[in-house]
């Protein structure tokens, strides 16, 4: 029962940006960035040991201004994007940079001394996501599969295409494309496709939901009115290439089937406010999680439109090797979708969530005043989708 | 009784009236009550003996009862009463004793007349019978003597009898044998005459011994020409029958003249059935042209005459001749006519549906309702007749088919009037409204709308009710009874309307909704208050009204009002809810648009609320209105109105300084935060798009929550400048002082404000907050 209890760290600071470190694939690392408009930032590397139940943090000072968005390369420990404000003459501008953290603390664990003030280290800045033209970056995104070479980065209605080169030292635009319409577009989110040899990537701005070929950079699909309101975030199915969770300010979280937009194949209503954040379990993708701004986070078992409808089958294909040792389901009758369980130790708006990268069972959330919440998923569940 | 209760409690005073003793004075009352008891129940007899003197009857001192003891008595008399009285009971008793003995004497004498004629009589008797038993003798001699002739008689005729007998026989032979050789002329003249039932009945006589005779030659030849004779009748006979022209009864009778003359049945049975057959389509035919492609058709009613006299009135006949004439024939003919009859039958039936199906647009239900009356109780008489065409049960099916699609009819006919209803509803929301004139008057719209729906389901019951009138043939079917009633009128009809209604109304809820305003605000309040009246009242009084009219009462299972009572709930609620977050959506994106478009970092500093708070506070008070209209005030948290203006500036003033002065010394970054979070462990967590109760305050809380929240994200996510941070505290102030009014809690206003301004401090580099007594005085101003 222990176990299950949930690992509470405070920041000091308001804070919006959460990461796993995604190249690690053994610890529990997670990367959270901080909002402060007098203050330096902060990116803490928190690490959690399992076993013990404990968390040791790493301080890397983040000077270029708060952070808005936070993602990790997925081929390198140690380096990892960021979109911040900087304010500049009464104007602000939202950047995006590609950094790397010092050595010896890619791989953590390092045991810090409690006086994290004295110990805080720089990040070394490796190149800016730097175009003059678009000066509002929303967030950046690292090709999933990838060596870490491909980045992509949505700024206000554009979607650019960065080749890192020289070891990330440089990043050259690779291609663009640009959103036209009337009004103000601009891009709040976007996520890139796992599948499809990942040339395929997701954004949303205002209602709308499209889908972009990173090949050719145009627009495969779109769905006009996905949410009601503005979508806050969407992301990809790992295990089934065409589906897509999207949320927003309606409350609702919706499921798509991208061969067909007209429909949402699911629509989920938990929430009492805005949905900011919605995240796939990288390996078993019926576990949905979802923040929002009424402080609560959500773990749904959406059985009936993932991969397993009827539990784990014995001739699936190996996702990953944390599944190896899994007996036959016996039961073969579809499972009922359902809230696994609700997370109210938050007290502000959850901005943030995600999954570990390393152990699927374990998740974080990271609400405005600077609290991140280690869960697990409970046990019983875990368990009955493994055996 | 005196003397009991006296001689009770003395046992001493006379053992002598006491033989067996008595067991005590304490269970005198006792034993009292057990004689009454014993008397009741038959028992004294037993028991009086030995019982001292209780109970009336058994008193001994009793003139007249049965235990009367003299000495008792007298002893009794000489001890209680006083010389008068003793006198007085004397000459009593001498008077009495003297009627008696009068009336002995009477008697007596009476008595005494009777004896005397009774032995008389007796004596009288005893004569007459000695000599009757004298002639008794004389007439049995007699009668023996008779015997002994009559039996001589009879032995001298036997002989001649004999032969009378065998004469007779003879003669009746050569009658017999005179009509056969008659029998070719007679034929013959019956046939020229036309009396074909004379010829066959002769034809019957002569066959079987003509047949018997046959090897004789003469017998041979009468029966050759009768033969030729016969062949001739028969054809005469099917060549009437076959020209057809004639009626059913003739045409009967000639099929059983054939009969009679030996002709195949089986062919005639044929034969019969395709007339008549003819004759029935003529009639079909007829009915078809009737129904015609294009109408002028007759009305239901006539054309439901028409088949009755015409087909079923034929069908009738051709049926009973038939069963009359080949009866014979057991069950493969009535079997063959089964077919016929339901053949025809069902061509007929599917001409009655088509001229039905041309009434199902119609209004009339009486002028539907006579005419299957009239088709039902029609069939009934072949469907006795026929039991195996099963026409009755085919009949009934009709109806009852027709009594669903009725209903279904007027389930469709109430959903296009709620459908009306709420269109109009529309036009009247969306009328430009006159100058002057507040909104559309909702609650009077409400009435309207309540009252149309209800007007046009009493409408409907009322027509559907004329299925079970009573002197309706069809009514007493067991369908009508039951089926019909709870599952058609009330599950289908109302139960279906009801429920349709609700759904209707929740739809309004979902697709269209997300977009906004497709449905108008006002729509959603006034189907959710419908709703919710529904709820309390309508419909169980709407239920009641049905199950009264159509006494329901069968096995199958009904929709329980409460129910229906919570869909009809849920609706409302699900109406309202959708109400406040469409509204809520509106003030929103105001305050989201005026929060994101500005450059809060350049702005300039404060001097006036900004136009779009007003707004706010306008479109909200307009809602107030709105929703007042509809639902009752509510409760609010009792607060004194004086109080929530101090809070804010106090707040404005003190806490904010309070709150964020430690933020400047470098030491503590920790404090803002500590601060905020203890606070809020003080304070409820906030629900903002919580389910609302039923009245205004609720709905306007639920819109403000989610207002404000909204605020709350918007100043968020911008950066402020020291004279952005600024305006959100005027504006905040100003939606303080307007807001709380409207709310449940005032509270949560003052929560979520300051948490607007908290985090808007928050996102300022340089947060120097204003001077409250400035903020007052321009929200004054403004």
């Amino acid at each position: 029962m222990e176990d299950d209890a949930p690992v509470i760290y405070g920041l000091e600071f308001q804070a919006r940006a959460l990461t796993p470190q995604t190249a690690e694939t053994d610890a529990i690392r997670f990367l959270v960035g901080t909002q402060s408009l007098k203050y330096d930032n902060q990116i803490h590397i928190i690490d959690f040991d399992d076993e013990n139940n404990i968390i040791n943090k790493n301080v890397l000072l983040h000077q270029a201004g708060e952070i808005w968005h936070i993602s990790a390369s997925p081929a390198d420990r140690g380096v990892l994007a960021t979109c911040y404000n900087r304010t500049s003459d009464s104007k602000v501008l939202t950047c995006a940079a590609v950094w790397r953290m010092p050595k010896e603390l890619e791989s953590g664990s390092h045991e810090s001394p409690d006086d994290s003030s004295s110990t805080a280290q720089t990040l070394e800045l490796l190149c800016h996501l730097d175009n003059t033209a678009h000066s509002n970056m929303a967030c950046v995104v690292w090709e999933p599969m990838g060596d870490g070479k491909k980045i992509i980065s949505l700024a206000d209605n554009h979607i650019l295409l960065w080749d890192l080169q020289e070891s990330s030292s440089q990043a050259v635009l690779a291609s663009s494309a640009s959103l036209e319409g009337k009004g103000q577009l601009k891009f709040t989110s976007g996520r890139w496709s796992p599948h499809h040899n990942c040339t395929q990537v997701a954004t949303a701005n205002d209602t709308t939901l499209r889908g972009w070929d990173t090949r050719s950079m145009s627009q495969i699909y779109c769905i006009e009115s996905a949410h009601g309101q503005l979508v806050r975030d969407l992301d990809f199915n790992p295990n089934k290439q065409y589906y897509l969770a999207s949320c927003g300010d309606d409350c609702k979280v919706k499921f798509w089937d991208t061969r067909n937009v007209t429909e949402p194949v699911k629509t989920l209503e938990e929430h009492s406010h805005w949905v900011w954040n919605v995240r796939y379990n990288h390996s078993h993708d019926q576990l949905v999680l979802t923040g929002s701004s009424d402080s609560r986070v959500i773990l749904s078992n959406m059985v009936s439109i993932s991969s397993e409808p009827f539990g784990h089958l014995v001739d699936d294909d190996d996702i990953s090797d944390q599944e190896d040792h899994r007996s036959e389901e016996k039961s073969k009758e579809p499972l009922q979708d359902n809230v696994i369980a609700t997370y109210e130790e938050h007290e502000d708006s959850v901005y943030a969530v995600d999954w570990s990268s390393a152990d699927p069972w374990l998740f974080a959330s990271l609400s405005y005043d600077g609290r991140l919440v280690i869960n697990r998923v409970p046990r019983a569940l875990k368990y009955h989708i493994l055996l | 009784m005196a003397a009991a209760a006296a001689a009770g409690p003395s046992p001493g005073s006379g053992p002598g009236d006491f033989p067996e003793g008595p067991e005590g004075e304490a269970p005198e009352r006792r034993r009292k009550a057990h004689g009454m008891l014993k008397l009741y129940y038959g028992l004294s007899e037993g028991e009086a003996a030995g019982r001292p003197a209780g109970p009336d009857p058994l008193d001994p001192t009793d003139l007249n009862g049965a235990h009367f003891d003299p000495e008792v008595y007298l002893d009794k008399l000489r001890r209680e009463c006083p010389l008068a009285q003793l006198m007085d009971s004397e000459t009593d008793m001498v008077r009495q004793i003297r009627a008696l003995d009068s009336d002995m004497q009477t008697l007596v004498y009476e008595n005494y007349n009777k004896f005397i004629s009774a032995t008389d009589t007796i004596r009288k008797m005893k004569n007459d019978f000695r000599k009757m038993e004298d002639e008794m003798d004389r007439l049995a001699t007699n009668m023996a003597v008779i015997t002994d002739f009559s039996a001589r008689i009879s032995a001298t005729l036997q002989d001649r009898h004999e032969r009378i007998t065998k004469l007779a026989g003879v003669h009746a032979l050569l009658r017999k044998l005179q009509f056969l050789f008659e029998l070719p002329s007679r034929l013959t003249k019956c046939v020229e005459l036309g009396a074909y039932g004379q010829a066959v009945r002769y034809q019957g006589r002569a066959q079987a011994v003509l047949q018997q005779y046959q090897h004789l030659p003469s017998f041979r030849a009468i029966q050759d020409d009768c033969q030729v004779i016969t062949a001739r009748l028969a054809q005469q006979l099917r060549q009437r029958f076959r020209e057809g022209g004639s009626g059913a009864p003739e045409q009967a009778e000639c099929v059983e003249l054939l009969l009679a003359l030996g002709e195949p049945a089986e062919e005639l049975c044929e034969e019969f059935l395709a007339h008549a057959r003819g004759r029935l389509e003529e009639e079909l035919r007829s009915l078809e042209a009737e129904l015609g492609p294009s109408p002028p058709a007759p009305d239901v009613l006539e054309f439901t005459d028409h088949g009755g006299s015409g087909f079923v009135g034929g069908l009738c006949q051709v049926a009973a001749a038939y069963q009359e004439l080949f009866a014979a024939q057991g069950p493969a003919g009535a079997e063959r006519l089964a077919a016929f009859a339901r053949e025809l039958g069902s061509r007929y039936f599917a001409l009655v549906e088509r001229r039905l199906a041309q009434e199902q647009g119609g209004g009339d239900n009486s002028l539907l309702v006579r005419a299957l009356d009239r088709f039902h109780r029609r069939l009934r008489a072949p469907g006795a007749l026929l039991a195996a065409a099963g026409l009755a049960e085919a009949a009934t099916e009709i109806v009852e088919r027709v009594a669903r699609e009725r209903l279904g009819h007027h389930l469709q006919g109430l959903r296009a009037a709620f459908l009306g209803c709420l269109t109009d509803v529309r036009q009247a929301l969306a009328a430009p409204r006159v100058a002057g004139k507040e909104g559309p008057g909702l609650a009077e719209l409400l009435a309207n709308v309540a009252s149309s729906i209800l007007s046009h389901i009493k409408a409907s019951l009322a027509a559907v009710h004329l299925f079970t009138a009573k002197e309706v043939s069809f009514s007493n079917k067991p369908y009508f009874r039951g089926e019909f009633c709870s599952q058609g009128v009330r599950e289908g009809l109302i139960v279906g309307f009801i429920r349709s209604m609700c759904q209707t109304a929740q739809s309004f809820c979902d697709s269209p909704g997300e977009k906004g305003g497709a449905t108008p605000p006002a729509l959603l309040l006034l189907l959710s208050r419908l709703c919710l009246d529904y709820e309390t009242a309508t419909i169980s009084y709407i239920l009641t009204l049905t199950d009264e009219q159509f006494l329901v009462q069968d096995q199958f299972p009904v929709t329980p009002v409460s129910t229906l009572c919570a869909e009809a709930r849920e609706t409302a609620r699900r109406l309202l809810t959708h109400y406040v977050k469409v509204q809520g959506l509106v003030i929103s994106q105001m305050l989201r648009k005026s929060v994101e478009t500005r450059d809060w970092l350049s702005t300039l500093e404060p001097r006036n609320v900004r136009a779009v708070m007003k707004r706010v506070v306008e479109d909200t008070t307009a809602i107030d209105v709105q929703v007042g209209l509809l639902y009752e005030e509510g409760v609010r948290k009792a607060q004194s109105s004086d109080s929530s203006k101090r809070t804010f500036s106090v707040y404005s003033s003190s806490r904010q300084q309070g709150r964020y002065a430690p933020s400047y010394t470098p030491s503590a970054p920790m404090d803002t935060n500590l601060l905020s979070n203890i606070q809020k462990l003080f304070s409820e967590r906030i629900d903002v798009f919580s389910p609302v109760e039923f009245n205004k305050v609720s709905v306007l809380t639920g819109i403000i929550k989610i207002s404000l929240k909204t605020l709350l994200e918007c100043v968020r996510l911008r950066t402020f400048g020291r004279f952005g941070l600024q305006q959100v505290q005027v504006d905040c102030h100003f939606l303080q002082l307007y807001l709380w009014r409207f709310v449940a809690d005032e509270e949560l206003v003052h929560l979520l404000l300051d948490e607007v301004v908290a985090s808007a401090a928050l996102r300022c580099p340089d947060p120097v907050p204003m001077e409250p007594s400035v903020v007052e005085v321009i929200c004054e101003r403004g």
